[in-house]
């Protein structure tokens, strides 16, 4: 029987770790789905589990390039702050004098500058690693330091809010697409997913290698489409509460129709979420500067040897990392509709251990994008569950800490099994 | 006399005050073996990675086909045509034959990605003529023995149409069997017109394969002699004593 199990997963060429973390995740949630009574696997919990991650999902896709080339990025939380904070000082009191308030040119605007500044400031401490050779361990602690005192700084320690209404809706349960829409993004999501499975086939043949029976191909296109399909109605499920709806038509002085209901559909925040995954995916898997970044995690010396400007290439993983420490900050203050000076403390401890439990290896050249988003979801499912079952603040540090540990130590066990160390 | 393929005329580089080279001149003619001898330390290595440009030299001129060229950076050595299979194998582990032989030079899809079944369509034809057990293609290399990883090696080197080749200790890895099939191509090599300079402790598999050897002590160049027109204990004396017996003579 397990013996079956094992050829048919090798068939499919289904990557065991990802089984074992998605099987961690199921676990994790059924046992705080009994522990509180069937709140926890709800659409409605489920939703806000998703929207209470793409912060953390979107960084830890960063991180994995970082931790890939043998470094470490501890001031992302504090460039998190001060970003964040900059971005809510231009929005509210800058940008609404220049163009106007209510402007939509307000968000994009402030999206952007916040991403310029945080691949500015990401690349800076990435010249600092790679061309004057200080351990990014050490420019990176500076720098958790120095970016969350320059947030105190630039706000004198006060909170930035309310934000823009428009750039509310790329965090928070506000900005959602509704179910026509969500629906329309499956469909599309699973075309493209069938269109790469047969391409790839298409392309294997043409040159003659090895190809999985075609009912491997129709199963696994079966089962990602079914993914795509069950996230869509798991979000599409969880409906906005009939008093705000009631509300809504009252402003417009309706009266709200008879057993009328609206689903919430994908938040904005999730969709930019999965874009940063897509897109990071592409760049690990499919340029030269993602191989250039794991050879060079592989074998510094190799990847010099063979012409590649190792220092450089340390600058652009670490300007990634900021761009991306700003998207995160995006949607962690448009989710709170604030920008506060403390905002995303401790999020590099939350980032770096979301990668390593998506099978990041420290020692380098090791590490999956899909891995350090399931990561994030793990332990953002550990803390919320612990929450809803009341545990109390510290013992849950403990446990997350304890389950950090328990995962690598795991991890090490799986890589000496299967020889990949 | 013909223009030599590569020449390296009085080469120097100094590493905190110590002369790891000094004032070497050597040069190799095409389809011609040049053997570098000497001790660990003897500045071989050093010599060979300023040639690929691991290295720069503080002193000197490189010439290909009698033309003078700089070479500050590997990519400068590869524009060239110079490639080298080091000692370490210098291959990223993580990675998988076909990624590591094109590592820097990629092939890409009319969309600028990276076209990995391309590549290892590529791979699986040079190896077919290197190394026709070789079937591993899609493992980290990590998981490849010595001499399956020393072909990875070579085909990196031999794919991208080297005319210079440096081998530093290709067989130091190897067993039996493959150190035959690595003397077997560099023959083929040879005859294909390739210049190569071979580095190796093994002054009996020297004799066999170079047509001269030069001799290295201190960083300095003892001597360049025929193989034809010295022992192996003259080469032996001119390792350890640091003298060409047949200057003396």
């Amino acid at each position: 029987m397990a013996n079956g199990l094992g050829k048919l997963i090798k068939t499919l060429q289904i990557d065991t770790r990802l089984l074992g973390m998605i099987g961690a995740f199921v676990a994790i949630s059924l046992v705080f789905h009994i522990a509180t009574g069937g709140t926890f696997l709800t659409p409605r919990n489920l939703f806000t589990l998703t929207l209470q991650t793409a912060s953390v999902a979107v960084m830890a896709t960063g991180m994995v390039f970082v931790i890939v080339t043998r470094n470490i990025d501890l001031s992302i939380g504090s460039l998190l702050g001060i970003v964040g904070m900059m971005m809510g000082i231009l929005q509210v009191q800058i940008l609404p004098e220049l163009v106007g308030f209510g402007s939509p040119s307000i968000w994009i605007i402030t999206v952007l500058f916040g991403i310029i500044v945080g691949a500015f400031i990401g690349g800076f401490q990435g010249w600092l690693i790679g061309y004057l050779a200080i351990p990014s361990f050490i420019v990176t602690l500076g720098g958790l330091l120095i970016w969350r005192g320059g947030a105190w700084w630039v706000s004198k320690g006060t909170t930035i809010s309310p934000l823009d209404p428009s750039f509310v809706m790329l965090g928070g349960p506000t900005g959602t697409i509704g179910a026509t829409a969500s629906w329309g993004l499956a469909i599309i999501g699973s075309l493209l997913t069938i269109y790469f499975l047969m391409t790839a086939r298409r392309n294997h043949l043409s040159h003659g290698f090895a190809v999985k029976p075609v009912w491997a191909e129709y199963a696994l296109g079966a089962i990602l489409v079914g993914g795509i399909c069950g996230i869509t109605a798991i979000m599409n499920a969880y409906l906005v509460p009939s008093r705000i709806l009631e509300r809504r038509f009252a402003a417009d002085g309706l009266e709200m129709p008879e057993g009328y209901t609206e689903a919430y559909g994908f938040p904005i925040s999730v969709l930019i979420m999965l874009a940063v995954a897509i897109v990071m995916t592409i760049i690990a898997k499919k340029t030269r500067f993602g191989r250039y970044v794991f050879a060079m995690g592989g074998n510094p010396e190799a990847a010099e040897l063979s012409g590649l400007n190792t220092r450089f290439l340390t600058v652009k993983v670490f300007a990634l990392m900021g761009a991306l420490t700003a998207i995160a900050g995006v949607i962690a203050s448009a989710r709170l509709g604030s920008a506060g000076s403390s905002l995303g403390e401790l999020d590099e401890l939350r980032v770096i251990a979301a990668a390593v439990i998506g099978g990041t290896a420290l020692a380098g050249g090791v590490g999956t994008i899909y891995g350090a988003i399931l990561g994030a979801f793990i332990m953002q499912a550990l803390v919320s569950g612990m929450g809803m079952v009341g545990v109390d603040a510290p013992l849950q540090n403990m446990i997350v800490g304890g389950v950090l540990i328990l995962a690598v130590w795991v991890d090490i066990i799986y890589r000496r099994k299967t020889g990949d160390s | 006399m013909t223009t030599p393929l590569l020449e390296m005329r009085n080469i120097s580089i100094n590493f905190g005050g110590i002369k790891a080279v000094d004032d070497v001149s050597v040069h190799v003619m095409p389809g011609e073996v040049v053997g570098l001898l000497g001790h660990n330390g003897a500045g071989k290595s050093t010599l060979i990675k300023i040639l690929a440009g691991a290295y720069q030299k503080d002193e000197g001129e490189i010439f290909v086909d009698g033309k003078q060229v700089e070479i500050n950076n590997p990519r400068d050595a590869r524009a060239h045509n110079i490639e080298t299979i080091y000692q370490t194998l210098a291959l990223s582990d993580n990675l998988d034959a076909a990624s590591n032989l094109f590592l820097g030079r990629e092939l890409v899809n009319r969309w600028g990605l990276v076209d990995d079944t391309k590549m290892e369509s590529e791979s699986r034809k040079i190896m077919a003529r290197l190394n026709p057990n070789f079937q591993r293609f899609s493992e980290p290399v990590r998981s490849l023995s010595g001499g399956q990883r020393q072909s990875v090696a070579i085909a990196r080197a031999v794919y991208f149409n080297a005319r210079i080749l440096i081998m530093d200790e290709p067989t130091a890895a190897l067993g039996v069997h493959e150190t035959a099939m690595v003397a077997d191509l560099i023959k083929e090599l040879k005859t294909q017109g390739l210049g190569i300079f071979l580095i190796s402790h093994d002054t009996r598999e020297m004799m066999d394969l170079c047509d001269r050897v030069s001799v290295m002590k201190n960083g300095a160049l003892i001597g360049t002699e025929r193989v034809e027109d010295v022992t192996e204990d003259d080469i032996l004396s001119m390792i350890i004593m640091g003298k060409n017996p047949k200057q003396a003579a």
